[in-house]
């Protein structure tokens, strides 16, 4: 009786010791899911679903506290590899939080009505924005998410929205139209 | 000589109607100089070049318009003397139909070059370093249609073999087959530089045996050469023989395994007419502003090969020959299987535009509806690379990027056998090509989106940052102000005052040295003028 009660002690102070080892050692930092997700998201931190940015969307999400469909720079695109992740139903995009552009775009700063307040800046969630008081600012367009932050700030509206157009090198080929037949046809 | 030893093939491939004596039946023709050269920025493969000149700028032939952009980018030179009119957006010859950075030449007909440094025979003294600048200066990439940097792939490691690509095996193109009619030894010597350049051990230059006349030149060539360096192996008439990893296995039997170059198996590979180019880079130092295209169809009146500046209009080459019939249907630039059309004639000639095809209406049978497939696996018997082609059709149509993946959609080099055999018509190409972009297009996604990501952490730590050090100041100076009323409060009225005093007595200092200094720059300022 007595040999019984230690050794199974022994053996479950043993297991208690590995798990609270592996308890240590194989912690996991951060939620997982919320990485997967934040990847999947565009990274305009544009707000639009209502979070201040895609990251805290991205754990609303895990927590089933947000839908899927409340990013319109995702799109369509996002919506589905967000179901395809999560194991849910597609549907469509809310339109309360916005539309789908057709085209990317960025901002750009009209200089000559720029005043230099450095409040464009201040919103810029990419740091996108370069200036400094009462000097002239300008965008760095290559890093411009086009999440438009920066234009409701700005006091005298010299900030404007441009479209992005493919060039030869970012082009994409359209899929062929069904009524269309092979050029070498024969 | 002719190597007679039995050469391997490669898998699928197809015999089509050549039509090449179309434009074959004169000698390379010179074409007169046009009022206009409009030079694109992007001629090549990799990234766009910069621009060197401004507008307004007289520049002079041969002169440098554009540098390389950075490793993997070629240089443009001007095709004319004259005046730099414009730098500024116009449609380029690009599948995608999209305008691209240009500068317009306006010709001054004074044909006046810059000064040049022939290195002529003395080629063979030159070291490979230098050699390879001369190539990558003058702006050279593969002339075969891929258009390539030339100098990127020169390197000279463990080269053993160089392969001449003169196989030419897409229908109606004849420029390569009237270079080496012409210009044999030209082209060898080219070859010479390029084995010097790569140390290569010997030459073998691929021809298909549908040009008896350009195999005869060459050969007669290398009798004269007598070095034992270059061999002709005459290859079978097969389309894609052309293609280069296809040629590659022809030739040696071994495949280019995915992904990797033919530098890796000991085989460099280049167009005759890159080696060309190369000669009268290195030996006359002219840059690449010519090239010899072929103007071809039923579809324009006197088919032929010229020799054109790049830069050219391609209405000025149809006018030159004969201008369009009155059947012409279709402007296409490249072969039937890999060109693609051309929304207009005011498009200047590349340095990859290897031919000028204008089909007429009864050749061409665009706007027919397509057919279901109906998976009879024509285009998997035809294809080169050994892909699956109804397959990939299926995950393109359905957007299905990780099957595609899977099915190797990167190895297709988009020849165009299966669509060519497709009872059903399907452009089987235009729906690759659609995937491929796509799938780009998401990768230069994510790229970016990654980036954002970064920036708003970074962005988002630095708030944070900047508020915990405000926060810190603030407790500091509350700590401070504490302790100064602790202090107070326990010391007498007296110090408080003397404290006070001092503070004051202090600035009183301060302001009268400012008031002293301010004085004398004024005094300074007076004593300057006089």
């Amino acid at each position: 009786m007595f040999t019984v009660i230690i050794t199974l002690a022994i053996i479950a102070s043993i297991f208690g010791l590995i798990l609270a080892y592996s308890a240590v050692r194989f912690r996991v930092e951060g939620d997982p899911v919320v990485d997967k997700i934040d990847a999947l998201l565009p990274q305009t931190q544009c707000g639009q679903c209502t979070f201040p940015g895609c990251r805290p969307y991205a754990e609303a999400m895990a927590k089933g506290e947000a839908d899927i469909n409340q990013c319109p720079p995702g799109g369509e695109a996002t919506i589905i590899a967000l179901a395809d992740l999560l194991d849910v139903e597609v549907k469509p995009l809310n339109a309360e939080h916005g539309e789908v552009k057709t085209l990317p775009t960025i901002v750009r700063i009209d200089e000559q009505t720029c005043i230099g307040c450095t409040l464009c800046i201040q919103a810029c969630p990419v740091d996108a924005i370069l200036g400094a008081a009462k000097q002239m600012h300008t965008v760095i367009e290559s890093e411009c998410t086009g999440c438009n932050l920066c234009i409701p700030p700005c006091p005298v509206d010299c900030i404007h929205i441009f479209e992005v157009r493919p060039t030869v090198r970012t082009w994409t080929a359209e899929l062929p139209d069904v009524d269309y037949a092979a050029p070498h046809a024969s | 000589m002719t190597q007679t030893d039995t050469i391997s093939k490669f898998d699928g491939g197809l015999t089509l109607v050549a039509y090449k004596h179309l434009s074959t039946g004169s000698a390379i023709s010179s074409m007169e100089q046009c009022k206009q050269y409009i030079i694109p920025l992007q001629q090549h493969i990799g990234i766009i070049s910069q621009p060197l000149v401004k507008k307004g700028e007289r520049v002079l032939k041969g002169q440098m318009l554009a540098k390389p952009g950075n490793m993997i980018s070629a240089a443009v030179h001007s095709p004319v003397s004259g005046i730099v009119s414009d730098i500024k957006q116009h449609e380029v010859p690009h599948i995608s139909g999209l305008p691209d950075l240009c500068i317009f030449i306006e010709n001054d007909f004074k044909d006046e070059w810059i000064e040049r440094h022939p290195l002529a025979d003395d080629y063979n003294q030159a070291t490979s370093s230098g050699l390879r600048n001369i190539i990558r200066d003058a702006g050279i990439v593969g002339l075969g249609g891929a258009a390539f940097p030339s100098a990127v792939k020169q390197t000279e490691i463990n080269i053993k073999t160089l392969i001449l690509n003169a196989v030419e095996c897409e229908p109606y193109i004849s420029c390569d087959d009237v270079l080496m009619r012409e210009h044999a030894q030209e082209v060898l010597t080219g070859a010479d530089i390029i084995g010097h350049v790569i140390k290569a051990r010997q030459c073998i230059i691929a021809i298909e045996d549908n040009k008896p006349e350009a195999i005869k030149a060459i050969q007669s060539a290398i009798d004269n050469d007598g070095t034992g360096f270059f061999n002709i192996q005459v290859v079978p008439t097969i389309y894609p023989s052309g293609g280069e990893k296809q040629l590659i296995q022809i030739i040696t039997g071994e495949e280019v395994p995915r992904g990797r170059y033919p530098a890796e198996i000991g085989v460099l590979c280049h167009n005759v007419a890159t080696a060309y180019a190369i000669y009268r880079a290195v030996y006359l130092d002219e840059p690449l502003i010519s090239r010899i295209t072929t103007v071809t169809g039923h579809g324009v009146k006197q088919p032929q090969n010229i020799e054109v500046l790049v830069g050219t209009p391609v209405s000025a080459c149809i006018e030159h020959c004969g201008g369009y019939t009155e059947s012409s249907d279709e402007l296409i630039m490249g072969g039937p299987m890999m060109g693609f059309s051309l929304n207009s004639d005011t498009l200047p000639v590349v340095k990859a535009s290897n031919c000028l095809l204008v089909t007429a209406k009864e050749e061409n049978r665009h706007k027919q509806k397509h057919l279901p497939c109906i998976r009879c696996g024509k285009c998997v018997e035809v294809c080169p690379v050994r892909l699956l082609p109804q397959q990939l059709y299926w995950y393109a149509s359905s957007k299905n990027v990780d099957r595609l993946i899977e099915h190797n959609l990167f190895d297709c080099i988009e020849c165009g056998c299966c669509a060519y055999v497709c009872p059903s018509d399907i452009p089987l190409v235009q729906y690759y090509r659609y995937a491929k972009t796509t799938i780009w297009q998401q990768e230069r996604e994510r790229k970016a989106s990654d980036i954002a990501r970064q920036r708003h952490e970074k962005h988002q730590q630095r708030l944070e940052k900047i508020k915990l050090e405000r926060e810190e100041k603030l407790r500091q100076k509350r700590e401070l102000l504490k302790k100064k009323s602790n202090g107070n409060a326990a010391d007498n009225k007296d110090g408080d005052k003397d404290n006070k005093q001092a503070a004051i007595a202090e600035a009183i200092a301060r302001a009268q040295a400012k008031k002293v200094e301010r004085n004398k720059g004024k005094d300074n300022e007076n004593k300057e003028p006089g």
